[in-house]
């Protein structure tokens, strides 16, 4: 009986919920949801009675929900397709993935078709490349990481079609294998490989095609393996809450939280 | 009065904690298995006869990884299992009380550092050492010997424990024969203490199936069947740190199943060794 009137007050601290009107609902894809999660944390430490909501189901399902105002909110991680126009875009970050080697490796710069070749295994030396005579060691992450997503989808490739010699789960685990195993090949969020070569790691970002992977050319867009972090709102959206959100989301305000995920501010 | 109210409070609440921690664990089962049921449901062959995991393409086929689990424990244990008895033998030993006292205690530190400090000692100390051998070095052989070492406390202090409440008696008796320390340790103490060996062995695998970070981190995760030492191997925790947070409907529901599976598996390994004899908890 104890137990029961026990549960029952547990239940009822869970149902009781702030103000309906302060709340914003945030939905879509899986790349954004943490970032806009640390931002809504600070935002709701600023402004006490705000509630924010995130939650995650793809950036298909962003756009959709934003389309029909289920939610006030979507998160999509690519920038808006041309059908797309009936929804506003607001870029908040950019994700860039470097190519990144161990230090043992002489080469600079690599071409997308070198690229591809050595994640297909067609080059397993690194001096078939001028480089010094070292085995390839291909590190690649586990299926359905976003950075993984956009690589496979700069160089066209499957899933499935890589022959990897280790598979990793996020940046660090992937930078701590570059950096301590020779001829390792690998590619991360470009905002965690210059943490980590200031932190002093034995890992190099390559040049893609002529252009430095730094998070310079990739706010300015000429790099080429990298992809917008937006939300998106119905234009209908009339909520001044929501926008003032939206508002503080997109500013230069937000750089640090932005920084702290390895992902691009969009305003530097 | 008074104090019988507080007793019967006090024996109250015990009873409520204890029914809570009850409570979870069947929580947790029942929630494990509601999530894997849609795939569980489709056919449970699946995740034997499948031709690859390939979730994307709902092909299931957890095989390799479990073999891969199956591997690094059986490797980390015959690893562990020298080490950890010998040292609970030294240091349980009366002669060397001082020496064998600092040993016990790196061995409890050894005991309380996280896995993932496991792991990336492995990367930077083990992995390299093994790239000289056969690049790229992280593989079955790189993950069985960080997970030995995490094993090694967990045995050690298992024997050790069982050492030290086994009878004086065995020992004056053993001296009293002239018995040598090896002929005490092989004819007597082995066979004297061997179902809490066992018992150590099967906390061991148990733990050694449950651990996940240290073993992703050094292990390759490439999905397939392991043929030699220095094949990379993904294990079934492992498939489900890379894989979990992006994984949706059926994808998600297989990894469930797996976690199930491992539940299932490790909750009947600490079952048995309750069963067998007495535990000594370390």
């Amino acid at each position: 009986m104890r137990l029961l009137a026990l549960s029952v007050l547990f239940a009822f601290g869970c149902i009781n919920k702030p103000n309906q009107s302060n709340r914003i609902s945030v939905t879509g894809s899986s790349t954004v949801a943490p970032l806009i999660a640390e931002i809504a944390k600070e935002y709701e430490s600023k402004h006490p009675n705000i509630r924010i909501d995130v939650q995650t189901g793809g950036s298909s399902r962003g756009i959709l929900d934003a389309r029909q105002q289920t939610s006030d909110i979507g998160m999509v991680s690519r920038a808006l397709k041309p059908a797309e126009n009936d929804i506003k875009p607001v870029l908040i970050a950019r994700d860039g993935v470097g190519v990144v080697v161990n230090s043992s490796v002489t080469i600079d710069a690599l071409s997308k078709a070198d690229l591809t070749k050595l994640y297909l295994k067609k080059i397993q030396n690194w001096s078939e490349l001028g480089g010094p005579d070292l085995k390839v060691t291909v590190i690649h992450k586990a299926q359905g990481r976003s950075t993984a997503e956009v690589f496979l989808e700069y160089l066209s490739l499957q899933y499935t079609n890589v022959q990897a010699d280790i598979i990793i789960g996020d940046n660090e685990q992937a930078i701590k294998n570059i950096d301590s195993i020779p001829g390792a090949i690998g590619y991360v969020s470009i905002g965690a490989a210059e943490y980590s070569m200031k932190q002093g790691s034995k890992i190099k970002l390559l040049e893609l095609e002529g252009i430095a992977a730094t998070t310079k050319t990739v706010a300015n867009g000429t790099y080429p393996i990298s992809r917008e972090l937006n939300i998106v709102l119905n234009p209908k959206q009339d909520k001044t809450h929501v926008q003032k959100f939206v508002e503080y989301a997109s500013s230069a305000q937000t750089n640090e939280i932005v920084r702290s995920l390895d992902f691009v501010p969009a305003k530097l | 009065m008074y104090q019988q109210n507080s007793n019967k409070i006090f024996l109250n609440l015990l009873r409520l904690m204890s029914f809570t921690s009850g409570l979870i664990v069947l929580m947790i089962i029942f929630f494990v298995s509601k999530e894997s049921w849609p795939v569980i449901s489709i056919d449970p062959k699946k995740f034997f006869l499948d031709l690859l995991w390939d979730p994307s393409r709902q092909q299931f086929n957890l095989l390799p990884m479990a073999l891969g689990s199956l591997f690094v424990t059986l490797g980390a244990i015959i690893i562990a299992l020298p080490i950890g008895f010998m040292t609970a033998v030294f240091y349980s030993n009366t002669r060397f009380r001082k020496f064998g006292r600092i040993i016990q205690t790196t061995i409890e530190i050894l005991a309380g550092i996280p896995s993932v400090v496991f792991g990336f000692w492995g990367i930077v100390a083990i992995v390299p050492i093994i790239y000289k051998i056969s690049p790229p070095g992280a593989n079955l052989l790189a993950a069985a010997i960080v997970l030995s070492v995490m094993l090694i406390p967990t045995i050690t202090l298992f024997i050790s424990n069982a050492i030290k409440s086994a009878p004086v008696e065995w020992e004056l008796g053993a001296r009293g024969l002239g018995l040598d320390e090896s002929q005490f340790v092989f004819n007597i103490l082995i066979p004297g203490i061997k179902s809490q060996i066992f018992n150590s062995i099967l906390i061991a695998v148990g733990r050694a199936l449950g651990e996940t970070m240290a073993v992703l981190m050094v292990s390759g995760n490439i999905i397939k069947v392991p043929l030699s030492v220095f094949d990379p191997i993904r294990t079934l925790t492992s498939n489900i740190a890379l894989e979990m947070a992006y994984a949706m409907d059926h994808h998600r529901a297989a990894l469930f199943s797996s976690g199930l599976f491992l539940l299932l598996i490790v909750s009947s390994l600490s079952v048995i060794a309750n069963r067998k004899g007495r535990a000594f908890y370390a």
